[in-house]
């Protein structure tokens, strides 16, 4: 059993950091090379988006919506708990028998039509989407919001290849327009109130109208006019999948605003890239998911639409269909008997909207296109080759970190995904990793220093007599806000209490006439 | 080196702890997971059957919440209901809607002569600038979720190719009573006699949450749902 330092590493910085140059109005966080590891360090990340009140007003207000929506919808479900009970039961049976499932939907989505592609990495998936829209003769994409295509960075791969990628999601829109990164998972711009959305569209949609207010049905109206002719007339859509079932070759896409049917549905070519670790069993267990999805991430009953698709239907929608399955460090995070429950997830994004920690410091301040408490055990683990769980100087091992472990995450997830273990669990690993390379453990040190101190009487009151001193470094509220060092590494980001004036010894002394270890003679 | 298939299935077998599988990206080989069994102590079915009176309220109860309109309305008097409902979306009287093939022809009997009727099916569809230009569609469905307030429909010849309920601007969709179950577990063992059939389940006209997580009803799918629910005759 490893002990685990429960406070925040030292500051690192990412590797491929690009500052936000004073002419980018919007883009606070410029696109970067690595979709999971970019930014400074969570400590100095968060520190820097605290400082932006709008920020905290705009994420506050969002996810207290959100929290009361999920709520009620969730506290009228009467088998909730049996629900989520299956969930997490079958995402761990399709880890168990990955291999058979993969094989099983590839087959399946073959007999039917499709064409299935494997990729092991965000290189690989990028060329083979590019080959496909090349070989179209396409210069422009439509895309379905996904996650899986944010964490390859498909757009910047596509855009140096001549292929130009559009976001038709709204929140993805406002995204792309305004040359920023996504702070959500599920509303990836919550970071932006519907003033700095207006103006967002004003400058940089092109054709928003001039009179355009901030009302949210007119913007969304805006959008609608916006990108209804890219909709009638694109011939290659790219998308993610929510769910792939093994028995069936079926795909399905979770979405609200008919985007994701527009271009499931309209273009002829249709290439979508699922994470391998996206399988549900047979298509009965579907019944468990739209059950958990839909009430855990928007909070309604049911989302408007849910496409589902087998291959190529003749004479229905794309003519030509390409999966593919992509790697990307998942096998790395399976191969970890505890953190494998992380690809469990569904994105559900509930575990953000109940983080104290998420809601106060946005999704930037993460670095990874995965925020909030899952990104914080997921980012990490998907990027262990590169030294992301325990690697020293690797900026993803400070992520575990960014939680208080009050076990709000976990009391949401829809798949029981315990996040505050894993959490801890990926700090000892960091700690032991730390452990390794320096001659000197200050943790060990100290708990040495305390152990000699308090085995014996006489230094334990000196001890506590010289701490009282410490007294004097509170503020009138009795909170040590700066302490010095090695204290330092403590109150860097976190009060500490202010010790007593006097110890307990020396009180009962007072009240009682003698020292406390004389014990009581009556 | 070997293709990505194989590589990828080797680190998946690698990750589990099968044996000879070598190893994941990092150098790791996972311990092998338990054997799970799925506990399906979840509601399999709801307390009202298919149909019943309960499960019809429940239904309009939840899809007015999520701003559709709906009626019930007799079979007898579905023609007028379609024709009134259709007429009503123009106030110069001159509306297009798009049927599917399939279509139960009955339901197009009331129709006047302000209304033009074109089919689509998926030998002779209709072009996508013609869908966008359409002010209406109507649709049968496949099944209903009480619920969830959902209507699904998986694209026989009285649902019609995807598009054609999705690019024009109001979907009008007839469900009948029988089709109506109460809990999704119910409309998916339905659905999965056919699983195979391409799906858009709904759940009232396109919306979006994304501007400070508020619902706005009415984005790229059809801004407004119509749902004419048949009693059981």
């Amino acid at each position: 059993m490893s002990r685990t330092f429960l406070g925040l590493p030292r500051t690192l910085r990412r590797p491929d950091d690009v500052a936000a140059g004073p002419d980018e109005p919007f883009g606070a966080v410029p696109h970067p090379q690595a979709p999971l590891r970019w930014g400074d360090a969570f400590p100095e990340a968060a520190r820097q988006t605290l400082k932006n009140g709008q920020l905290r007003r705009n994420l506050g207000h969002a996810t207290q919506v959100i929290r009361a929506k999920r709520a009620a919808v969730v506290s009228e479900v009467p088998d909730w708990e049996a629900l989520r009970d299956a969930g997490s039961a079958l995402k761990e049976r399709v880890m168990a028998e990955l291999p058979e499932l993969l094989a099983e939907l590839e087959e399946n989505v073959t007999a039917r039509g499709g064409v299935v592609h494997w990729a092991r990495d965000a290189a690989e998936a990028n060329r083979i989407v590019a080959e496909i829209a090349k070989a179209k003769g396409a210069d422009e994409v439509v895309k379905v919001k996904s996650m899986a295509t944010q964490e390859i960075g498909l757009n910047e791969h596509l855009a140096a290849e001549g292929v130009a990628a559009i976001e038709t999601d709204l929140a993805e829109l406002i995204v792309q327009l305004a040359d920023d990164m996504p702070s959500h998972i599920l509303v990836p711009a919550i970071h932006r109130n519907r003033t700095e959305i207006r103006d967002i569209f004003l400058a940089r949609m092109g054709d928003a109208p001039p009179d355009l207010s901030d009302v949210p049905r007119e913007l969304a109206m805006a959008a609608r006019a916006h990108l209804r002719r890219k909709f009638l007339s694109a011939k290659v859509a790219v998308s993610g999948a929510n769910f792939g079932v093994a028995s069936t070759g079926t795909l399905a896409v979770v979405e609200s605003e008919g985007n994701g049917r527009m271009c499931l549905t309209l273009p002829e070519t249709l290439v979508t890239v699922m994470g391998i670790e996206k399988l549900v069993p047979s298509f009965e267990d579907l019944e468990v998911f739209l059950q958990l999805l839909p009430r855990s991430s928007t909070g309604e009953r049911m989302n408007p639409y849910t496409s589902l698709w087998t291959g190529v239907t003749p004479g229905d929608g794309p003519s030509e269909f390409h999966l593919i399955l992509l790697d990307n460090g998942r096998t790395d995070v399976l191969a970890d008997t505890v953190g494998r429950a992380a690809l469990h997830c569904i994105r559900c994004s509930a575990c953000l909207n109940v983080c104290p920690v998420y809601e106060r410091v946005g999704g930037h301040a993460y670095g990874s296109v995965y925020p909030g408490p899952i990104g914080a055990i997921l980012t990490p683990q998907l990027t262990a080759s590169t030294g992301g769980v325990s690697g020293h100087h690797d900026v993803n091992a400070a992520l575990p970190y960014a939680s208080t472990l009050c076990g709000a995450c976990y009391d949401v997830c829809p798949v029981k995904i315990d996040i505050p273990s894993i959490l801890v669990d990926l700090r000892a690993r960091e700690v032991d990793a730390d452990r390794s390379r320096r001659g000197v453990d200050p943790w060990a040190a100290a708990m040495k220093a305390a152990s000699w101190v308090m085995s014996d009487g006489g230094r334990f009151g000196l001890a506590g007599r010289v701490a009282t001193l410490g007294h004097a470094l509170g503020g009138r509220d009795g909170v040590i806000r700066v302490a010095p060092p090695p204290a330092s590494a403590w109150t860097r980001s976190r009060d500490l209490p202010a010790p007593p004036s006097q110890t307990f010894r020396q009180w009962w002394a007072k009240e009682h006439g003698r020292p406390a270890d004389e014990g009581d003679d009556e | 080196m070997s293709d990505a298939r194989t590589e990828v299935l080797s680190r998946v077998r690698a990750a589990l702890g099968r044996p000879g599988a070598g190893t994941t990206p990092a150098g790791l080989i996972g311990a092998a997971p338990r054997d799970v069994i799925v506990p399906r102590e979840y509601r399999g079915a709801g307390e009202h059957p298919a149909g019943s009176p309960e499960v019809r309220e429940q239904l309009v109860d939840r899809l007015v919440d999520y701003k559709a309109h709906v009626q019930q309305v007799a079979e007898a008097d579905l023609p007028a209901a379609v024709a009134t409902l259709l007429s009503s979306l123009s106030e110069e009287g001159q509306v297009t809607v798009v049927v599917p093939h399939g279509l139960d022809k009955a339901w197009l009997a009331g129709m006047g002569d302000g209304v033009e009727v074109r089919e689509d099916s998926p030998a002779a569809p209709l072009p996508a600038s013609e869908l966008d230009a359409a002010d209406a569609v109507l649709t049968a469905a496949r099944v209903a979720c009480s619920e969830t307030g959902t209507i699904v429909l998986d694209g026989e010849p009285d649902q019609g190719r995807r598009a054609i309920s999705l690019v024009p601007d109001v979907h009008v969709c007839v469900v009948r009573a029988e089709q109506v179950v109460q809990t999704v577990p119910e409309a998916v063992r339905r659905l999965g006699a056919y699983p195979e059939r391409p799906q858009t389940w709904i759940s009232g006209p396109s919306a979006t949450s994304d501007i400070e997580l508020d619902r706005v009803e009415g984005v790229h799918g059809p801004r407004t749902l119509h749902v004419l629910l048949v009693p059981p005759s």
